[in-house]
This record gives structure tokens, sequence and C-alpha cells, in this order.
């Protein structure tokens, strides 16, 4: 039998109604980035700028969903991506964005765009081009099936590199309780 | 700042309620209902005296108010209407009763209206199931609402005619007794039980206790005499019994008729139990719902304190003393579980504690410490009175005795019945004229939920064990909104101690909701199992653990009511998505495409 060289599993990333806090976590892993680069190639994610999303095999998803372009491009992952992740409080919860939700979305357009002081003749913008904001912030599992939760804000870049090398192994993702505690 | 340099009305009446209850922290859930009559609420002046008076650290004092449903820390209204949100109440039409009264009174339910007058919100079952729909008008039950007497309450209201002038026929609670036997059968002489005990010695009467074998009917069924042996054999000499009177559980009120009509053998069973194990003090815990009976059972007690069987050298007995406080309850059906209800008792917020150590050794204030259930304990004098085997005569080999059911739901003759254990629920329901059964949901909400192939099962611990609850279901009902009413009962209840039960609830209320708002899919139905096994396994107590059983048992018996809901995707979106985008559309003004959302997930931008 000969001894395939295994594929390199595709990853693809995002961050919607995130800080990009999970990401810079991701990026904390250090050396073990050189590591898992050896078992992984990076498709549409912020590391690569590409805009669209191809079939890949891990779909890591930062941040909720606060707006209709969140809401496609999560659609856009839940397709392409055999195992969709749900990556720190923002995503599995709404997290910090979602602290608007008691608010009308009417009211915030209308303080921000109407009648802030010294804002003559505003109004809201209504280019097409703009995402249009749902009225509350989301979870991700509220909008698409989402496969795995992998919380904390940010959830630290050791609990992120033990959650895709279980991942990549084939393993069943299992968190030791102190990479979960987190006061 | 606060003005201490004028003294109110109000501030000297809380001087006074110290005083009453002799600045004891033990006391301080029922200091803090005493002070609430006040103004209608806790202002957090007031909550900083007590916190002061007591030299207690503040948020304690504030942790404790907020802990209980009936503990307001806002102004609520001079009026407070709760209707009782159990599903047997629904379905007697109690949401469209609540919506009638509340447009009536230009308020929008669970907010205070405008001029502070009138707030109209729902509460956990009351325990009139029997009687409802029902209601509490500022503590007090209001029963058998219609249409008519809810359009008088929103006139008295609007009258601002006081609840003590409203007319007594609103107030009226029914002990509704249906069928009697050993216990509702029983004519006793206030002190006759407790003579027959005394006569026997104290190794005497326990002796009987054992041959009846009787066991516990708040729920657990734990045999009654191994209890009160393990309290009067723990170290530490001073002694508790508790009366556990919290009736919380969904569908439960045969302890309120008790309490209303049979209270002497309530307080004499509590009276045994003293003597069978040395306690001198005595709590009897009554839910906030039941403060009407208030009066009626310190009435009581005074009677007995004067025929000398409560007190100094009980019924003549040299060194038998003992007696027995009433704390009152403020809305936390947690508190039901013994190891809260201590909690509540020592003036605590009513969160379960870690067991073991169980109460019969460390109970209240450590104290070894028996809590019985109300039903129990009025049981005891029937042991006392016709010894151990003659009791054990009754019912099954390891269910002695009879059980009180409070039958309600779908039946011409809602009420209390006494049954023998090992009585079928075929049984039941034709002596409560049921038809067309569909299923029964037996225990209360955390109990088990039955079907008609199975009503030839026993009420006993050793088939269908119960608290008492037995709500009727006929042919024309949901199964699954009666499984999502118990679990909005759950979320509401659990005390937020632990997570798998305080996120878990929130979580199996979410996933109920999203089904019956439509937005239901296949996967959903794994989340709820998953949800449910979670609840099972992980949960710190009785509540947590009990929650998913409505669910769990809907879904293997009434799936079909579940599956009905479910869109032909296997996911669906949790809500409406674009109409989420509706309130940005109008502001902006948009309606172009990319202003609209399909919620098919499979739709392409
Ligand atoms: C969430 C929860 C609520 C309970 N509510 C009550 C109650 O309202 N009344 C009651 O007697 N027992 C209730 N129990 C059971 C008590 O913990 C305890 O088992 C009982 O009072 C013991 O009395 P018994 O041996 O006479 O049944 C509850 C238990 C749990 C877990
Ligand atoms: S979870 Fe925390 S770090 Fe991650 S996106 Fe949200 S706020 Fe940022
Ligand atoms: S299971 Fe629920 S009610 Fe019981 S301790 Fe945990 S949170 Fe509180």
């Amino acid at each position: 039998m000969s001894e395939a060289v295994p594929r390199k599993l595709k990853v693809a990333t995002v961050s919607l109604a995130g800080c990009f806090g999970c990401h810079m976590s991701f990026l904390d892993i250090d050396e073990y980035l050189f590591e898992l680069l050896d078992k992984i190639e990076f498709d549409r994610s912020p590391l690569t700028d590409l805009k669209h999303c191809g079939p890949c095999d891990i779909g890591l998803v930062e941040g909720g969903v606060c707006n209709a372009e969140n809401v496609h491009v999560l659609r856009e992952f839940r397709r392409q991506c055999k195992t969709l992740i749900a990556l720190g409080a923002c995503a599995i919860n709404g997290g910090l964005p979602a602290q608007r939700n008691h608010l009308d979305i009417g009211h915030c357009l209308q303080a921000v765009y109407l009648s802030r002081p010294g804002l003559a003749g505003g109004h809201v913008p209504d280019d097409p081009e703009l995402p249009l904001p749902l009225d509350k912030v989301h979870p991700i599992h509220e909008v698409v099936r989402v496969d795995y939760f992998l919380p904390g804000c940010p959830p630290t870049g050791e609990a992120i590199w033990r959650f895709l090398s279980d991942l990549i192994a084939g393993r069943t993702p299992r968190l030791d309780y102190p990479m979960l505690h987190f006061d | 700042m606060v003005t201490d340099a004028v003294v109110t009305d109000a501030d000297l009446a809380l001087e006074s309620i110290l005083d009453r209850y002799g600045r004891w922290p033990t006391h301080l859930l029922q200091m803090l209902i005493a002070a609430q009559e006040l103004d209608g609420w806790l202002p957090p002046a007031r909550i900083t005296r007590l916190a002061t008076a007591l030299g207690l650290p503040r948020a304690r004092v504030e942790g404790v108010a907020g802990f209980y449903s009936f503990l307001y820390l806002r102004p609520v209204g001079r009026y407070r209407v709760l209707f009782s949100d159990n599903i047997i109440e629904r379905m007697q039409g109690s949401q469209a009763l609540m919506a009638a009264l509340a447009a009536r009174l230009w308020v929008e339910p669970g907010k205070v209206s405008e001029d502070g007058l009138v707030s109209v919100d729902t509460t956990s079952c009351i325990g009139m199931g029997d009687q409802g729909p029902a209601a509490l008008v500022n503590g007090q039950p209001l029963t058998r609402l219609t249409r008519e007497r809810v359009e008088a309450i929103g006139d008295l209201i609007r009258c601002g005619v006081p609840v003590a002038d409203w007319p007594e026929e609103f107030f009226r609670v029914d002990d509704g007794v249906c069928r009697r036997d050993g216990l509702l059968g029983l004519a006793m002489a206030p002190g006759a039980a407790l003579t027959a005990a005394l006569a026997r010695g104290r190794e005497g009467w326990l002796a009987e206790l054992e041959a009846s074998r009787l066991r516990g009917r708040g729920g657990a069924g734990f045999t009654t005499a191994v209890k009160w042996l393990a309290c009067r054999d723990a170290p530490d000499p001073h002694k508790v019994v508790v009366c556990n009177a919290d009736e919380g559980e969904p569908g439960t009120f045969k302890d309120r008729v008790l309490l209303a009509s049979r209270a002497d053998l309530v307080f004499e069973g509590m009276t045994l139990a003293a003597w069978a194990t040395g306690a001198r003090e005595g709590f009897l815990y009554l839910r906030g719902e039941y403060r009407y009976l208030l009066p009626h059972l310190e009435a009581v007690l005074a009677g007995r304190r004067a025929a000398g069987l409560l007190g100094a050298d009980i019924a003549g007995q040299a060194g038998f003393d003992f007696d027995i406080e009433i704390h009152l309850g403020a809305g936390a059906y947690v508190c039901g579980e013994e190891s809260a209800l201590l909690e509540s008792l020592e003036g605590k917020r009513g969160t379960p504690r870690i067991r073991p150590p169980f109460p019969v050794t460390h109970g209240y204030l450590g104290r070894p410490t028996v809590v019985n259930n109300v039903e129990t304990l009025a049981k005891t004098c029937l042991v006392a009175l016709q010894g151990g085997a003659a009791f054990a005569r009754t019912g099954t080999a390891q269910s002695t005795g009879t059980k009180l059911l409070s039958i309600s739901g779908d039946c011409p003759r809602p009420g209390v019945y006494e049954f023998p254990f090992g009585v079928t629920l075929r049984q039941v329901l034709e002596a409560c004229g049921a038809e067309r059964t569909q299923a029964v949901q037996v225990g209360g909400a955390s109990g088990v939920t039955l079907a008609p192939y199975e009503f030839d099962r026993r009420i006993a611990f050793e088939d269908v064990p119960t608290a008492g609850a037995f709500m009727i279901f006929d042919d024309q009902r949901d199964m699954f909104e009666v499984a999502r009413n118990f679990v909005h009962f759950f979320a509401h209840e659990s005390c937020g101690f632990c997570t798998p039960c305080r996120v878990g609830t929130a979580l199996l209320k979410g996933y109920m909701d999203k089904l019956a708002d439509g937005h239901g899919a296949y996967r959903d139905l794994a989340e709820i199992e998953w949800l449910d096994r979670l609840l099972k396994n992980a949960s710190h107590c009785g509540l947590g653990s009990s929650a998913p059983n409505p669910v769990i048992d809907t879904l293997v018996k009434f799936r079909p009511a579940y599956e009905r809901r479910l869109g032909r995707a296997d996911f669906e979106p949790a809500f409406d998505l674009d109409g989420a985008l509706a309130r940005a559309r109008q502001m902006t003004g948009r309606d172009d495409a990319g202003a609209h959302l399909s919620n098919a997930p499979e739709a392409q931008p």
C-alpha cells in the first residue's frame, strides 16, 4: 500500500459582528501556526483576503449576525463548509454587539444620523451598497446550523489550537475545564 | 442622599417590624415581606435601614429581596393582579381574561399603568386549579374568574375601591373535597392523636410509625420513620421540625385543603414529630400564595396553645416543650425543595444546598431537622390513632395508606380526592367523570405524562409516584402546548444557581418557542433531546433534573404534536429574517433586493 500524502484540509475564517479579537487570538498560537499550515490551507479568510469561500472542510465564524450581509456570508459558509464552528462569545451568544438589542434600531439610526447635535440636514444612508442592519443582533446558530461551539472572549490561542488539532485528527473536540474557565 | 432628619410613619413602622422579629437575621425574609406592606414595594432606603439594623451587608439584603417574585425593588401598582399561568388555567381561558382586564385598565401586561394605579401580569400556579381561572390581587386569591367578573374587577380598580371592600364572593375558595377516605373522613378532637402517642411512650410511638411504613407525600417518598429516627439520633440536641407547606408544584392544591380545613391534624402531626425526635422548635413554611390562610392558621395555633397542646409541658407531659412558628414564602417554587426551604427559613435566598449532609443531621441553622410535607404530617395522626399495622392495611406493599390527589383539567368534577394507594388512573378518571382523555399529567410539571395505553397503571411509589397533582387533558388539547407551558414554568422558576439549569431551561424554552412560532426544523428536535439529557444529568437539584420531564414524555408519546410544527427543511432560522430588516427599511426608505432576506436557507443573495 502506498503512503498517500494526506490532503491538506481547507479552512475558511470570517469575522461578522465581532471585533477581530478571536482572529487575533487565533494568530496567538504563534509557532503552532507553522505546524497547522502543514495540515491545512486557508480559503476565504482575513488572512488571505479572498472574498468568497470555496468548498471547505472547516469554517470558523467570529462574531454574531447584525446585518443582511452577515446573513449572506454566513449562509455561504454553511453551504461551503462541512464543519462550521462558532468561535467566541459573540458568535455563540451575540456578545457585546447584542447589547444594542434592548434599543430600537430605528431610534439608533435616528440618533446617529438625524438628531445628533451639529448634524444639519442629515439623512439615514440609503445606498443599496450598504447592508441594512437587523433589528437585533443574533447568535449564528439562529441563522444556520452550527456544528461546534468554542467559547471564550476570545477563546485562548491554546484552546483554538487544541480544538483544531482535535478536529484535524478526527477526534471529537473536547476542551479541559481550565480552558473553559474564565474568572 | 437619604434625608434622615424627617422620621416618617413608615420609618417608625419599620422599627416596629424589626422589633416584632427580634432583629434576628433569620427573620430577614419575614421582615422584608412585612416591610413591603408599607409602600407596596421596597424602596432603597428601606433596604439600607434593614441592612444597618441587622448588621448585614446591604447587598445581602437586596440579594434576598431580589430572589423572591413577590418582593418588589421597584414601585408597583397600587393594585397588583397576577393571573395564575398554569396550563390548566390557560385551558380555562386565563389569557383572554388577562388581556380583557389589561385592555379595560389601559395597561400593558407586565407593566405598571402610567398613573401607578395597577399592574397586570402572570404568576406560577397559585393552587386553585379546580376553581380557576384564578388570580391574586394584592396577594388575595380571586377564583372562578369570568368575563363579567373581570369587568367588575376592572371597575373596582378604576374606582379605587380597596380590595378589602370587594365582594366576598370573588374570594371564595372551596375545599372541593370529592372523595373521602381515612384522612379526610377523620373527625379528630384536637389532642387525641397526641394522647395516644404519649400513652405509648417515645419508643412505642416510633415503633408504630415504623410499622405503618408511612412514606413522604411531598414527592420523594422517603420513609418517614427513618427520617425521624435519623433526626432523633443525630448528636446535636437542638432538633427542629419543619412542615413543608410550599405546595408549588403546578396542579397541586391538596395541601391547601388540609391547611384550610384540617390544620389541627397538620399541627398535631408536627407535634407528634417533636415528641418522637425531641424537637422544641417547629416551623411551618407557608407559600406566599397561601398567605390568605395565615390568620386562620394563627388562630388554630393559638387555640392549641390555649388547650395545652403547644408550649410547655404539652398535654401534661413534663418537659415536653414545643411550639410552632409560621414563616411565609414569597413566590419561589424552588423553596419547596427541602434544603432551599431551610435556606429561606434562615432568611436567605432559596438556593438548594449541597447534600450530604442531609437536613436530618444538618438542617435549620445546622440543627438536626425533620422536613415533612403537610399531608405526611397529617397522616401521622392516623397512625397514632389506629396504630401502624392498621394504617398499613390500606394501600399497596410499598405504598401504605391513602393519597390525596388534586384533580384538575378536563373533567366535570375537579377537586381533591382521597384514594387508597394502588388505584389505577382509569379508576380515578372514572371517579371524576373524565371522558375522551388523551393524557394525564401525574405529579405536576415535574411528573410524568401518561397516555391512554398506560391508564391501567397504579398510583403508588412502585408504579406511578406522585406528590398529588393529576391534570387531565382531553383529545382536543395540544400536548405540545402543555409541555411548552411547563418548560416556561421551569425557566421562570430556575433559581439560577447552577449553569446547566439556568442556561438549559432558557435554551429549552427558546427551542419550544421556536417551534411554536413556526420556525421549527428537524434539527431542533435533536437539540431539544440533547438539552433534555443535559438538564437531567448535570443539574444541581431536582428542579433542573425534572425540568425536561414533560418534554421527554410528550416527545415519546405525542411526537406528532411536535412534528406538525416542523418545516420541511432540516434547519430553519430562529426568527423571521426579512421581518428583522423591516425597521431599517422603514428608516432608510429602501425596498431594493438587497433590503430583503429570504427565510429559505438555500436562497442566493
Ligand atoms: C423543586 C422541588 C420542589 C419541591 N416542592 C415541594 C413542595 O412544594 N412541597 C413538599 O412537600 N415537597 C416538595 N419537594 C420535596 C421536598 O424536597 C422534600 O422531599 C419533602 O418536603 C419531604 O417531605 P416528605 O418526606 O413528607 O415527602 C420539592 C422538591 C423539589 C426538588
Ligand atoms: S468573542 Fe470577544 S474577542 Fe471574539 S469577537 Fe466577540 S468580543 Fe471580540
Ligand atoms: S437545578 Fe436549577 S433550581 Fe436547582 S440549583 Fe440549579 S439553577 Fe437552582
